[in-house]
């Protein structure tokens, strides 16, 4: 039961790392309707500037802060330089460019920081009030940074006006440019956003699977699940997918088909849910009217 | 096709046939390992290119030839020309039953579902309960096939010739199916589905038959690779073959023939060459290169020397 207990509570711990990812693909997914295959190198990259920044000796949190900063300015600019010409191009040019976007942040990591493995610090403590047998203090503050992200964004779309204008451009840029909110900044802002939630994560994860260029290949395709789960189009559902990945591949991977087969997991979520039920748990379902 | 046409096909194969006589043994391997990608390449346009389908994850199909053909000789004994259609059977009927729940997932969904299928393919081959088949982590090591008949021809100089002569066959038969009625209908169902069903088009059936016949190509170019690398194992088939993959139509020329022989020249030749420099180079030199073509040339390197495609 212990055991069990664990491994359940461990898979919330990597659900909530999912669970951000998820939410920056389906941030842009919002707004853009591009699925971001770079997504997860883009955060890889994010970690290993946070890593320079602490071999420069900065303090954690300083560092922290900086990298989010960084990640946010270098997902604004990617939309800005890259994605923006894109707007009317075919579907598999965009999905040429992003896989282009993908290996080029890949290569760059490898190329300035190198290909050894490299070890990534936790800011929790290794004996912590808050850490216990069935579950570590990394474990317990990576969940509590994950529902804090998640609340700040939440509150963010819901409260501000800021956010409100994001949400309207991403929903009908017409009627906004005719408002006149700058759809183009909203844009900007959004792929900004989604760099930022995605260097948290990889900054939450570096210190379980180690820092090197490959390491976050496995996790993007656990958000994709979790995103497909919720709904591509929720970010709510994209939050709870992600949880629920999480588990279901540590239970799944501890229990039914072993550690070596978990990425395969992830494939017949992904197909099977765009197979039953394609819209996900709270996604709406679009009809298209000829 | 035109006399100048002709000709220059003609010319073409006359140099390709008496190429393995002018090069070094090295260098006829890599023309070997040119022509193996053309194949695969010839796969992913035909799904890609010409039906509109985009798949990340074709290096799974590669795999699966490769791997087709290595158990079938390891294994079973198998003679390694018996292995070329047997590798295309498998491929084509894993093609369609891929290609079959792919139905319900258009453009972008299904280039998260082929890219999960490409990511995972490396973990299924190194399955344990597969282990007696695949040989794990390790692999299987295959002896290279001679020369049959006593010819004065190196293993290599053979290898070629034989893998010359399944790429011309295949593409001969690839260029006839997509000039015949089923090929335009493939087409159709790329442009506008919904006018082709209109004109009576099963878009179903020519999609899932599109995926399978893809495959098929893709796992014959596998198998071929297989048997002139004489070893095939799971990391040799990760996310980045089928990156490359990829990389080549777009260079080549989406939706063009010829394209994949130019494709196959450049997954080839360049990372190789770019090795040398850094470990990150390849990568990087795919990265900018894809970025270049989508945004400068989308018609590929096929598109720029024929100007008519």
């Amino acid at each position: 039961m212990q055991a069990f207990l664990h491994q359940l509570l461990a898979g919330l711990a990597t659900g909530g790392i999912y669970a951000s990812v998820a939410l920056a693909l389906v941030m842009i997914y919002q707004s853009t309707h591009q699925v971001n295959f770079a997504q997860g190198e883009m955060a890889m990259f994010s970690t290993y500037l946070g890593w320079a920044m602490l071999q420069a000796g900065l303090p954690y949190w300083a560092m922290f802060g900086l990298t989010v900063g960084l990640s946010f300015v270098m997902g604004a600019l990617v939309e800005r330089i890259v994605v923006r010409p894109m707007r009317q191009a075919p579907v598999l040019s965009v999905v040429v460019v992003f896989i282009a976007l993908l290996m080029i942040f890949h290569s760059l990591a490898g190329w300035l920081f190198g290909y050894t493995i490299k070890r990534f610090p936790s800011p929790f403590p290794e004996r912590a009030w808050y850490g216990s047998a069935v579950m570590s203090a990394h474990e317990v503050g990576a969940i509590a940074i994950t529902l804090a992200v998640m609340a700040l964004i939440f509150g963010f779309f819901r409260f501000t006006a800021l956010g409100l204008a994001m949400r309207a451009a991403a929903q009908n840029p017409v009627s906004s440019r005719l408002v006149g909110i700058d759809v183009g900044w909203m844009l900007m802002l959004g792929w900004g956003l989604a760099g930022a939630v995605g260097a948290v994560a990889g900054m939450l994860v570096a210190p379980v699977v180690f820092l090197d260029p490959g390491m976050m290949g496995g996790v993007l395709l656990y958000a994709f699940a979790g995103a497909l789960v919720g709904g591509i189009d929720s970010p709510a559902g994209a939050v709870l997918g992600g949880f629920i990945v999480g588990v279901l591949e540590n239970l799944i991977g501890s229990y039914v088909v072993g550690t070596e087969l978990k990425l395969t997991v992830a494939l017949v979520l992904i197909v099977g849910v765009l197979i039953v039920r394609p819209s996900g748990l709270f996604g709406r379902t679009i009809v298209v009217k000829v | 096709m035109r006399l100048v046409e002709r000709t220059t096909s003609a010319l073409l194969l006359l140099l390709a046939l008496a190429f393995p006589f002018l090069a070094e043994g090295y260098v006829v391997f890599q023309a070997t390992m040119v022509l193996s990608y053309a194949v695969a390449l010839l796969g992913l346009n035909i799904l890609t290119g010409y039906n509109g389908q985009i798949s990340l994850g074709h290096g799974a199909f590669y795999a699966l030839g490769a791997y087709t053909a290595a158990i079938l000789m390891d294994r079973f004994g198998l003679p390694y020309w018996a292995t070329i259609p047997a590798a295309g059977a498998v491929c084509l009927v894993a093609g369609v039953l891929f290609g079959l729940p792919a139905l319900k997932l258009e453009g972008l969904y299904l280039a998260l579902a082929t890219f999960a299928l490409g990511v995972a393919m490396p973990q299924l081959l190194k399955y344990k309960h597969l282990e007696p088949w695949t040989g794990g982590v390790q692999g299987l090591v295959l002896a290279k096939p001679d020369a049959p008949f006593g010819l004065p021809l190196t293993p290599d100089q053979w290898l070629y010739l034989f893998a010359l002569a399944v790429a011309v066959i295949l593409f001969a038969l690839a260029r006839n199916l997509l000039h015949s009625g089923a090929g335009r209908a493939i087409v159709a169902v790329r442009d506008h589905p919904l006018a082709a069903q209109a004109m009576g088009i099963d878009n179903r059936r020519y999609k899932a038959g599109a995926f399978g016949i893809s495959a098929m190509y893709t796992g014959i170019g596998g198998a071929l690779s297989a048997i002139a690398v004489q070893f095939v194992a799971p990391d040799s088939f990760t996310m980045f073959l089928s990156i490359s993959l990829l990389v080549g139509v777009v260079v080549g020329g989406v939706g063009t023939l010829s394209g994949a022989l130019y494709g196959a020249l450049f997954i080839v030749f360049v990372p190789t060459a770019a090795e040398k420099i850094t470990q990150a180079a390849p990568w990087a030199i795919y990265g900018v290169v894809l970025i270049l073509f989508v945004f400068l040339m989308p018609g590929g390197v096929a598109r720029l020397l024929h100007r008519r495609g």
